[in-house]
């Protein structure tokens, strides 16, 4: 990648990746948009990894009798596939990579608030990443990426404490991320940007960042006193020790919960920008979508128990958080109708970014809806930690998080490098990436309610019809996301100049020249018409 | 390659047929929202799709649309809450009249032990018709008990009993699955529960558990352990009698009183000075804390709970079953 990146002849006007060279002028870079980049090709090894380990978990279970591998190399590849797939793919995925990119430039400002922590978390975040690869190495993991006590801390005898660290130290990652976004948005707005005005994709990361700043403390203290448990002792969470390991439970999902919005939050940003653009459309009730971010970020940090309800938690505890998860499924209804009610009316074009639109709010919204049954108390006590568990959280999770982050990169991509990528590959590896999922996890739905067990290297063998499918599905979403980094590459080289808006779109962004300068802008954007102004008409009301 | 392809569980108990029901409720509504939003999105991408350099009319939103598209799902939401919540507080009560199976997870396998003595691993047998309860305990990390054909799960937590009940309908054999990730062989946690009519359970019992009942096997380790020296059953020694203690409220010396149940006598054999009763000093009896496996522990409990609460001797509550011991051995070895 880097070879082509510095390329300057082929580029004639000064922009952020020819402004220097050499990877000194990488790795101390405060550029937010080359920090962006840095971030890109970091979560990419991270997910290509986590992917690895998802293709074997796949093969594994091709077959009842757990075969391929031995069982504790099999815990290993969930545990691992788990970690770095959430802590190292999935919470920073678009923050890091598009947030950075995008929201100085959305707000109208030459950069972050804080450029210098801005590298400073990228260079935290590779701390984490190493300590996790570490893990790996030396032998891997195999206490599943929730760290349950009293096996985490007394029982497992694989490297839980340098995994912990990992983690505990990719959330101050997280945190500076957070913190920076929420200052910049607060501080950097160009003249004009009111808070009303600003485009979703920024409110979407903003109440993200808010859930980054006041949730990821939480899990780092608990994953410290994990280690504090299993290094000395201390009795915290073992039962033997004068512990209680549904505490660790209630802190774990404190974070872990919230963390879920982390995930997807940034990813309905995405959507509200690609929708609106695709449909030629502004946004219809921005104030609603905008809102139901923040709704989400709030009220997502009272659903913690919904993970427990078989813990022999109190059943009045039970009843309070079931409501509160009835609850919290409002805004993103709010968002999905929102979205679809824009189109109404519009000027549909079904370019690739578009087409990963329309899956993401399918895939969501299966994703949503099932989220409901694990939220019904009786249905719960069936259906949690079987594999209709990970049905629900792989649509929201890959279909809908992944999905987006790929329309994301598709539709900012000649933004970023200033090049186009392949139309018709586009469209076929996204339709390649619906069919793959849905296959691959639509009969987890059906194992889980049949009841096979999560985490289980071999099964019973009325389950494997349906685990074949699986993972013939698998394979197809594993070549669905091989051709986008194919092809991403390759138009670094051979693809077609971008010019500045190739899409049509609004938003600043698309008003700098692609790829854009070090600093953005020439001269200061002055803002004087609200978000998503695709209509004519309208732009002579207000302009 | 198992040509068998089942796309729906057998259901062996009321509960599970109602929450098969709930189920269909839930999946109906699902389908029917799906239906709705993909179908709007299909008509309006065929619609309104690009013809040339068309600029639409705004539209800015509706109040009106915004709030019926909370209100409506949020009240179908409600019905999804209200129904789920009856089976929860249906599945946490057991009726008095259950019958009672103690069940002990350990990395990786489940010992399955009846009042009347027999007892299993990786097995359970239970009659149709009649409610059983299971008190759950776990001997390390947690596990969890779950049999898809009853649609009932309970995590198994060390450091205190679950329970969980149910009452099956349909005779047959049954997946039985740890559900809770609990290391290397989790996935070989996995036994089968038999149900059973009446009759053929009742001679299923009258063949077990040669080493007498639960309470019998209690008051063996009573005096093994050496329990009987302080704890005298018909005068006073250095610590209570423990003749109708079971069920009843005892003073504490900090002036409290505790309902004697099942999780204060587990917690007073392995934490005896967490709560000491009324009279008697601290650090008189030792912990038991890892002397004592968790079945033990049940069969103390049971034991305690056989003395009643008169003085007249030895009076199990418990069923008296002796018999031979053909489900016990199997146990034997692995103790």
């Amino acid at each position: 990648m880097s070879t082509a990146l510095q390329e300057p002849q082929t580029t004639e006007t000064p922009n952020y990746l020819n402004a220097e060279y050499g990877w000194k002028s990488w790795l101390f870079t405060t550029d937010h948009k080359r920090i962006a980049v840095l971030y890109l090709i970091s979560i990419s090894v991270m997910f290509a990894l986590g992917g690895v380990f998802a293709m074997l978990i796949r093969l594994e279970l091709l077959t009842p009798q757990g075969d391929l591998v031995n069982s504790d190399t099999y815990n290993k590849f969930f545990t691992m596939h788990g970690v770095t797939m959430v802590f190292f793919f999935l919470i920073p995925s678009i923050p890091a990579t598009l947030g950075n990119f995008l929201i100085p430039m959305m707000i109208g400002a030459k950069d972050l608030a804080f450029p210098r922590i801005n590298l400073l978390s990228w260079y935290i975040y590779i701390a984490g990443a190493l300590f996790a690869l570490a893990a790996i190495v030396m032998g891997g993991v195999d206490t599943g990426w929730t760290f349950y006590t009293p096996f985490s801390t007394t029982y497992s005898n694989t490297f839980v404490i340098t995994a912990a660290t990992g983690v505990f130290v990719a959330g101050f990652s997280s945190i500076l991320t957070g913190l920076n976004f929420i200052v910049t948005v607060h501080k950097m707005r160009a003249p004009g940007m009111t808070w009303g005005r600003l485009p979703l994709f920024v409110w979407a990361n903003y109440a993200t960042a808010l859930i980054q700043v006041l949730g990821t403390p939480v899990v780092a203290i608990t994953l410290a006193l994990v280690a504090l448990e299993r290094g000395f002792h201390i009795g915290i969470f073992d039962p033997a020790i004068g512990g209680d390991p549904i505490l660790f439970q209630h802190m774990f999902w404190f974070y872990s919960h919230p963390a879920v919005y982390i995930m997807i939050l940034p990813g309905m940003g995405v959507m509200s920008e690609i929708i609106t653009c695709f449909s030629r459309k502004g946004i219809f009730g921005y104030s609603f979508i905008a809102g139901s971010s923040l709704g989400i970020a709030i009220i997502g940090f009272l659903v913690w128990g919904h993970h427990m309800f078989v813990t022999g938690m109190s059943m009045y505890a039970g009843l309070y958080f079931s409501l509160l998860t009835m609850l919290v499924a409002v805004p993103s209804a709010i968002k999905v109708f929102n979205w679809t009610a824009t189109m109404f009316r519009g000027s549909i074009s079904y370019e690739t970014p578009m087409l990963y639109a329309f899956g993401f709010i399918g895939l969501f919204t299966i994703g949503g809806l099932t989220g409901l049954y694990l939220g019904t108390l009786g249905m719960d006590v069936h259906l949690t930690d079987t594999y209709f568990v990970i049905a629900h959280f792989h649509y929201v999770m890959v279909g809908g998080m992944v999905v987006a982050y790929l329309g994301g990169l598709h539709f900012w991509w000649p933004k970023i490098t200033g090049k186009m990528y392949p139309e018709g590959w586009g469209k076929f590896s996204a339709l390649l990436v619906f069919a793959g999922f849905n296959l691959t996890f639509f009969p987890q739905f059906i194992l889980g309610y049949l009841g096979q067990p999560r985490r289980y290297h071999a099964y019973a063998p009325e389950f494997q019809v349906l685990n074949v499918m699986s993972t013939a599905g698998a394979s197809v979403l594993g070549i669905g996301f091989v051709i986008p980094l194919i092809y991403f590459l390759w138009s670094l080289k051979y693809g077609k100049p971008a010019g500045n808006n190739p899409f049509g779109a609004k938003g600043l962004e698309w008003t700098t020249q692609s790829p854009p300068t070090t600093f953005n802008f020439d001269v200061t954007p002055i803002v004087t018409e609200e978000a998503y102004a695709y209509s004519k008409k309208h732009e002579v009301e207000v302009g | 390659m198992q040509m068998q392809m089942p796309l729906w569980p057998e259901a062996a108990s009321a509960v599970a047929t109602e929450i098969d029901y709930l189920y269909i409720y839930l999946t109906v509504v699902s389908v029917v929202m799906s239906v709705l939003i993909f179908g709007t999105i299909f008509v309006f991408a065929l619609k309104y799709r690009r013809r040339g350099d068309e600029v639409p009319e705004p539209i800015h939103g509706s109040l009106r649309l915004e709030i019926t598209w909370s209100v409506i799902p949020f009240l179908v939401m409600l019905t999804f809450f209200w129904w789920g919540a009856k089976i929860y507080f249906l599945n946490a009560t057991p009726p008095p009249n259950s019958m009672d199976v103690y069940a002990v997870g350990k990395q990786w396998m489940w010992k399955v032990q009846y009042p009347e003595g027999q007892r299993e691993i990786n097995e359970m047998h239970v009659p149709i018709g009649r409610p059983v309860k299971i008190t759950l305990a776990s001997e390390d990390v947690i596990h969890s008990f779950f049999i898809p054909a009853l649609r009932i799960k309970h995590d198994v937590v060390p450091g205190h009993y679950d329970t969980m009940w149910f009452t099956a309908t349909k005779p047959g054999r049954y997946h039985l699955f740890c559900a809770e990730y609990c290391g290397t062989e989790h996935s070989g946690m996995v036994g089968w529960v038999t149900v059973m009519q009446p009759a053929d359970y009742e001679n299923w019992l009258a063949g077990g558990g040669s080493s007498g009942t639960m309470a019998q096997q209690g008051e063996h380790l009573f005096e093994q352990l050496g329990c009987s020296t302080c704890h005298l059953l018909d005068r006073q020694g250095r610590c209570p009698i423990l003749r109708g203690v079971y069920g009843s409220h005892v003073q504490l010396t900090d002036g409290k009183t505790v309902l004697a149940d099942d999780a204060y006598l587990r917690e007073s054999i392995l934490n005896p000075n967490a709560k000491v009763v009324a009279g008697y000093k601290p650090n008189v009896m030792p912990s038991f804390q890892g002397q004592i496996s968790e079945e033990g522990i049940l069969q103390l409990i049971i034991y305690m709970k056989s003395l009643g609460i008169s003085n007249a001797p030895g009076a199990p509550t418990a069923a008296l079953q002796p018999g031979a011991g053909a489900k016990a051995t199997q146990d034997g070895g692995k103790q």
